[in-house]
């Protein structure tokens, strides 16, 4: 049966002006910066990444869309995903490896939930969670920005399933990695500024923190996000800190390097995978702060803000059926 | 305090911020038009068991005469809004699309604007009893929109009292200037109707509160009081929707909530819009009854916004007419507000007492928008005045589990339509509330 389009004519008649689409683009405007400073740093390499990431998730969308509803690829979200995807790589990742990684976030990550606002795991990181998993040496071979405009790395080139070689013979290690097994620190000012090894975009903290704030300006993204997760990474990094600074990293170290702040202003705060009460974003953004803590201290790996959202976006809808809002009228 | 001092530090927690609209009529001065030829007055206007005529086919009536009385307590009296013949006592076309018992008056075409009444009532004469009738008998009902009897409000139960008397200016609906024009033309008898209701209440706070979009009224107002010498304080507020709702306003001023399920009065609170007021200082200076009232006719598809003191059952095509007709772009009419007015389909229908506005919008302002799914932003939650969680109800309506929705305080809900405003997926959430609402209360009188 043809399925009929009854338009329901009640009010109100006024709509505010903000759509879902209007919404993702904010997000997408506020990466751009973020996809030229990886080009400024990591060169050609890095935009070949988050292109290929963009391209496999936008295919996988496409391939999925409903012939019914409104078009879900101009939506801006499977673009938004694409990008994200890209940023979470290192420069020198193998292209064919980055396109499945773009397939599985928007396959696995959305499509198989019920599409856009049913998943319950934030798609680009649940992506490169699968890249972890299966690429687990590609995915931490990282490179110093050295400013290569115009020609690829060599690994980038991979052929499908292969690794590639790694002909640039020089590996880099993060700031976090050199934290975590030499206990060596990293200065503010490279963490801010992004000249430090590390995933395509989350070397720059300034420019994170501006697109932030961009964010919270539009009021896109709810501010409790970003101060429950800061605030609880810094005083619970600091504690241990006071006691320790030989062995223990800096809260400053701590908000600064890794994944922290990408993850915070872009992940975290995704709309769809992050509660919806005010108690529950609290209670979603400290979880996120302490488990980054957590794993980044004790855990094997060396950056944990992927687990850490992702364990949290799996406590959603718990945390969601829990902190019920007080309706207007009944008892405080 | 200075009287142009109008800087409101008062509002609710949450709600929205629709855009006003209200220039294209907030400086018309309130019109009269000539006699219509004809009226019709439906007998159940208001809230209650619809009055009982006293007038027969063939009866000459006066304007202010009575010619239906009220059915029971709940229920008010109907007066001619102008010297005529009763043509017919039948069913008619009313606004909202249902037939209705109606008495239709013929005009007399040497009938005056003028009202002269026999007699004018004397309140302080009057004890507290007779005042109540006396206003169920002047036909006067709640003007904001939902027409309930204004006299049910003023008899405040013996064991209770009424502490603050709200007089609500608000009005917060997006084109509305009705109140607005009334606040800046009737200041006197605004603080008239809350001495002559307060005579009998003994309220010991009195308000006046009004958005700060309307700072000639807040002025206007103020000034009156200061005239009158009576101590009536002029509340300021924030602009806000949906802070017209006299949950919200109370909030505003007081701070205080009102008990989900409880009244206004349970707290000591009695709330009477700006209009009622007016009207009632009417009746009790010049004798005359509910037979007129102030629409507002606006809209982006109106050639000539304005506001107009329209007599009750005038047709409304003719108030269309008067304001120069509609624009070709016309696509839909609405009474009330675009917020939570209805979808009028024809114009041979009457102006009741309900009426506040007439809006004529265009297409691109009414069009269907693509919907999309939920993403969970939160902004209906931050929106809704009374904190519901409009994202999660609207999953639960959309799979039709009314019970769960019961569970949620669907029935707290009182359709300000703030989130629909705000949902940029353009879900019908609140359309979606008022289903469940009247399936749940369908569902409760069955089981009764």
């Amino acid at each position: 049966m043809a399925r009929q389009n009854l338009h329901i004519s009640t009010s109100p008649f006024l709509k505010d002006k903000a759509t879902t689409p209007w919404i993702m683009y904010q997000v997408v405007y506020a990466m751009i910066p973020l996809v030229l400073a990886a080009y400024y740093l990591f060169g050609l390499g890095s935009l070949a990444v988050i292109i290929t990431a963009t391209l496999g998730a936008l295919v996988t969308e496409y391939i999925f869309r409903r012939d019914t509803g409104p078009n879900t690829l101009v939506d801006g979200s499977a673009l938004i995903t694409g990008i994200l995807l890209g940023l979470t790589l290192p420069p020198g990742f193998p292209l064919w490896m980055a396109f499945l990684g773009g397939i599985v976030a928007i396959g696995m990550g959305k499509v198989i939930w019920g599409g856009l606002g049913q998943n319950i795991f934030n798609p680009a990181l649940l992506g490169r969670a699968f890249l972890q998993a299966a690429f687990p040496t590609a995915i931490t071979t990282w490179s110093i920005p050295d400013g290569r405009y115009f020609e690829f790395r060599g690994t980038n080139m991979a052929l499908p399933l292969m690794q590639g070689h790694n002909v640039d013979a020089v590996s880099s290690a993060t700031p976090l990695a050199q934290m975590k097994f030499d206990k060596v620190s990293t200065g503010l000012d490279q963490l801010l500024l992004g000249d430090i090894a590390g995933s395509i975009g989350e070397t720059s903290g300034v420019l994170i923190l501006m697109a932030g704030a961009y964010l919270l300006l539009r009021r896109i993204i709810n501010w409790r996000i970003p101060v429950g997760i800061l605030v609880t990474v810094a005083v619970f990094s600091g504690i241990f800190y006071l006691i320790n600074p030989a062995i223990y990293p800096s809260p400053w170290f701590m908000i600064a390097s890794g994944g922290l702040l990408l993850g915070t202003f872009f992940m975290a705060t995704d709309l769809v995978t992050s509660p919806i009460t005010p108690k529950g974003i609290w209670i979603f953004s400290i979880g996120v702060g302490i488990l980054v803590v957590l794993i980044r201290v004790w855990g094997g790996l060396p950056e944990g803000v992927m687990y850490a959202i992702l364990l949290m976006n799996a406590a959603t809808p718990l945390i969601n059926r829990y902190t019920k809002i007080r309706t207007y009228g009944y008892p405080k | 305090m200075s009287v142009n001092n109008i800087q409101a530090h008062l509002t609710f927690d949450h709600g929205v911020h629709p855009s006003g609209f209200k220039y294209l009529s907030s400086n018309a001065p309130i019109e009269r038009m000539p006699f219509s030829p004809e009226y019709i007055l439906p007998l159940g206007m208001h809230i209650g068991a619809p009055s009982q005529p006293i007038v027969k086919k063939g009866d000459s009536v006066k304007r202010g005469q009575m010619i239906a009385q009220p059915a029971g307590f709940v229920s008010v009296a109907l007066h001619s809004p102008v010297d005529g013949v009763v043509e017919d006592i039948g069913l008619y076309q009313n606004p909202g699309g249902e037939e209705k018992l109606s008495i239709r008056i013929r005009t007399d075409q040497y009938s005056q604007q003028v009202f002269t009444a026999d007699e004018i009532p004397d309140y302080q004469s009057m004890s507290a009893q007779e005042f109540i009738s006396a206003v169920q008998n002047s036909g006067l009902v709640g003007l904001g929109g939902a027409a309930f009897p204004a006299h049910v409000k003023f008899a405040i139960p013996e064991d209770k009292s009424c502490e603050h008397l709200m007089i609500n200016g608000v009005e917060c609906e997006p084109f509305l200037t009705a109140d607005d024009r009334v606040m800046v033309e009737y200041a006197d008898d605004v603080v008239k109707g809350i001495d002559i209701l307060n005579h009998f209440i003994g309220a010991k706070n009195l308000y006046v509160a009004i958005e700060e979009n309307k700072p000639e009224a807040i002025i206007k107002v103020r000034e009156a009081v200061a005239r009158s010498g009576k101590n009536i304080e002029v509340v300021p507020l924030k602009v806000k929707y949906p802070q017209g709702a006299e949950k919200m306003m109370i909030t505003a001023i007081l701070g205080k909530e009102v008990p989900s399920g409880k009244l206004p009065i349970d707290l000591g609170i009695l709330v009477s819009n700006v209009g009622s007021i007016v009207a009632l200082s009417q009746y009790f200076t010049t004798g005359q009854p509910l037979i007129e009232r102030v629409v507002t006719i606006s809209g982006t598809a109106v050639n000539r916004p304005t506001n107009i003191m329209v007599p009750i059952g005038t047709p409304m095509k003719e108030l269309i007419e008067w304001c120069g007709g509609f624009t070709p772009e016309m696509n839909r009419i609405l009474l009330g507000g675009p917020m939570m007015g209805m979808v009028q389909k024809r114009l041979d229908v009457p102006v009741v007492k309900g009426t506040s506005g007439i809006l004529a919008l265009t297409e691109k302002e009414v069009k269907p928008m693509q919907e999309y799914n939920c993403i969970k932003c939160g902004r209906c939650v931050d929106a809704c005045p009374i904190f519901l969680n409009p994202s999660r109800m609207g999953l639960l309506a959309r799979k039709g589990l009314w019970d769960d929705m019961l569970e949620e305080h669907v029935m707290d809900c009182f359709e300000c339509a703030s989130c629909s405003f705000v949902c940029p997926s353009n879900i019908p959430l609140v359309q979606s509330f008022r289903v469940a609402k009247s399936f749940l209360r369908e569902q409760k009188a069955r089981e009764n």
